[in-house]
């Protein structure tokens, strides 16, 4: 059977959907959890996105395809450091935020029309560690170590 | 966490995450031809691992679809791994239970 690539992560953090959403964006968040990049972008509909590494390469590109703050980003999004990944072109991630009592539930949906992706085999292990480092750094002020390098 | 292990203490919950692993994204339907009991059965078992956070269910159209969601396995073991800079971890864990005791 041939089907599209998808993965759905889901994680809860004792927070705010304003904290997270600040965390999802910010520099000085991200590059404690997302190991060590920021994004450069102006977060509107249509505005270009890029991660950007700590020695300034650019390891994935797209653009702002929804944005309702707080509670959801859709983003078109190439890697630009994995030739393999690369050639298949643009995939599809989306963050989406809901407040469940104390909690905040937050999935990150990344998908591709593309079967057996590489793009997402390939981050589809970077993202639990992400998640994981994510909701530490929101919990106790400290992300994991191993999202710091 | 809890509800985590008891989810994965049962051979027929992880053969459904073992096909979802293989292949992410399937109906109750698809799901029923991995294991040999009745569909309510199966049904009841994804209850479960969607409780623990194990599977995570996503419409599409009329088709509800099941998803693997290992970061609950990941929390688990970022938990033992880091067992060893106890110090650290022992500190980072105070600051966690301090900060969400605070109404």
């Amino acid at each position: 059977m041939s089907t599209p690539s998808k993965f759905v992560y889901v994680t809860y953090i004792r927070t705010t959907p304003a904290k997270l959403w600040q965390a999802l964006k910010e520099p000085e968040f991200t590059r404690q959890y997302f190991f060590s990049t920021w994004q450069d972008c102006e977060w509107k509909v249509g505005a270009a996105w890029k991660i950007v590494t700590p020695d300034g390469g650019v390891a994935d590109s797209g653009e702002v395809l929804e944005i309702e703050p707080e509670r959801r980003l859709v983003l078109k999004w190439r890697s630009e450091h994995r030739p393999e990944a690369h050639a298949e072109g643009y995939s599809r991630m989306t963050y989406d935020i809901e407040q469940e009592g104390n909690d905040v539930k937050f999935t990150v949906t990344h998908e591709i029309d593309v079967p057996e992706s590489k793009l997402i085999k390939g981050v589809s292990g970077g993202w639990p560690m992400i998640l994981s480092s994510l909701k530490s750094l929101l919990e106790t002020g400290e992300a994991l170590d191993v999202t710091k390098d | 966490m809890d509800a985590v292990f008891k989810a994965l203490a049962d051979a027929s919950r992880r053969k459904l995450l073992d096909a979802l692993h293989i292949n992410n994204g399937q109906t109750l339907g698809e799901l029923c031809k991995h294991l040999t009991m009745t569909r309510q059965a199966v049904g009841k078992h994804l209850a479960l691992l969607e409780a623990a956070n194990l599977v995570v269910i996503v419409w599409q159209g009329r088709e509800k679809l099941h998803y693997l969601n290992p970061t609950p396995i990941h929390e688990i073991s970022e938990r033992w791994i880091g067992k060893y800079e106890r110090h650290r971890l022992q500190a980072l864990a105070d600051l966690k239970k301090r900060l969400e005791e605070k109404p």
